[in-house]
């Protein structure tokens, strides 16, 4: 007989529920509700590459960032171990359709090769990882990014990208924990009480590996910006308007030399 | 601060985080350190306890740890790959365009764009 301990000891570590660990009713809803979001992701994903061919080596780099970070099992706190997402990078730099495609991907190898997931709770993982995060990261990016608009940009991009990638971090454990609480409610206190201690266990592990996620996915986007400034010009990460202006000043400043 | 030294700080500590659990010993009064399991969540949640059967097996287990960690480290390693190969193309990309060199592919509007960057340079 297996118990609910059994259910977090096999789930919690890797953040994703493991095969066959949700009753089957859960198992489909969840599927039924994340396979809109990957097929519209899917849609995502070649429209995103045929608008912009040169994107298509940097689409492969946040999809390949999710893989990494994926497989980092990183010590915590709590004296347990967890992995981080890696999903915000690509949220903010290609909105969060294309990582709801991406971040399938990753689940799917760790399902298939690792037994880690399943492919019974691909759909609740996907929900959780490549739906719910990318989202959460997407919106606490343009939210940091306006409320410091007035700030430097190096500093209000690092804030915001900071902020992305740690709360969609953060917002995947707890969706697991949602979807766990829903599939085993506490006897007594029911889905709140099951969902805070969930949640309640996971945040220990998971608060620094988000702050970890958040740093590492910031010095991913200062190379970029230091790197390949305009493809994050042209996906609008980087203001859109002094880019055209600096290269218009500059224009006029070579006829001026020219002339 | 330069931007260098910002993103070494960064990284440092990320890496700081990530060593500090190890260092102050967060896991020593566990029976089994810094494993998957998550030894505190067992008395914490041993009121939900319920019977519950998984309905479905893996369809396929790493039949070892080491083979395990393997596949992780394939993992890993495909993904850090196929970034260096982004920057990799992109840096080279950038010092072709400023030393330069003109793709044979470009438009000539490009061509006249990429020619007078490199005289205001």
């Amino acid at each position: 007989m297996t118990t609910v301990h059994e259910v977090l000891e096999v789930g919690s570590p890797e953040m994703h529920i493991a095969e066959g660990y949700l009753p089957w009713q859960h198992a489909a809803a969840w599927t039924a509700a994340a396979a809109p979001f990957v097929a519209h992701g899917v849609r995502s994903l070649t429209q995103a590459v045929r608008a912009d061919p040169d994107a298509k080596l940097l689409v492969g780099a946040a999809g390949a960032f999710c893989f990494v970070l994926s497989a980092l099992k990183i010590p915590s706190v709590s004296g347990s171990c967890s992995h981080p997402t890696g999903t915000g990078l690509g949220a903010l730099l290609f909105r969060p359709p294309v990582m709801a495609a991406l971040g399938t991907i990753t689940l799917l190898f760790q399902a298939l090769l690792l037994a880690h997931g399943g492919l019974t709770t691909l759909g609740a993982n996907v929900f959780s990882m490549a739906v719910v995060g990318p989202w959460v990261a997407y919106g606490a990016y343009r939210l940091v990014r306006a409320a410091t608009a007035s700030a430097g940009e190096q500093t209000s991009l690092g804030a915001a990208v900071f902020c992305a990638a740690a709360l969609g971090s953060l917002a995947t454990y707890t969706m697991t924990s949602v979807q766990l609480a829903l599939a085993f409610p506490d006897s007594a206190s029911g889905f709140l009480g099951s969902f805070t201690k969930f949640a309640g266990i996971f945040s220990v592990t998971q608060i620094p590996l988000a702050v970890i996620e958040g740093l590492v996915t910031v010095v991913l986007v200062r190379l970029l910006c230091r790197v390949n400034p305009d493809q994050l010009r042209r996906l609008g990460v980087l203001p859109r308007r002094t880019a055209e202006a600096s290269s218009a000043d500059a224009a006029v400043a070579t006829e001026n030399k020219a002339g | 601060m330069p931007r260098t030294a910002t993103t070494w700080l960064l990284i440092a500590a990320a890496a700081l985080i990530a060593v500090l659990p190890l260092l102050i010993g967060s896991g020593s009064h566990l029976e089994e350190p810094f494993a998957g399991a998550d030894a505190q969540a067992r008395g914490a949640v041993a009121e939900i306890d319920r019977g519950y059967e998984p309905w479905f097996t893996a369809v396929y287990e790493p039949p070892s740890g080491e083979i395990e960690s393997g596949i992780f480290a394939l993992q890993a390693a495909i993904g850090a790959g196929i970034i260096g190969y982004y920057f990799g193309v992109v840096r080279t990309r950038s010092r072709l365009a400023q030393e330069g060199a003109v793709p044979p592919e470009a438009a000539p509007t490009e061509t006249a764009e990429a020619d007078s960057g490199s005289t205001e340079r």
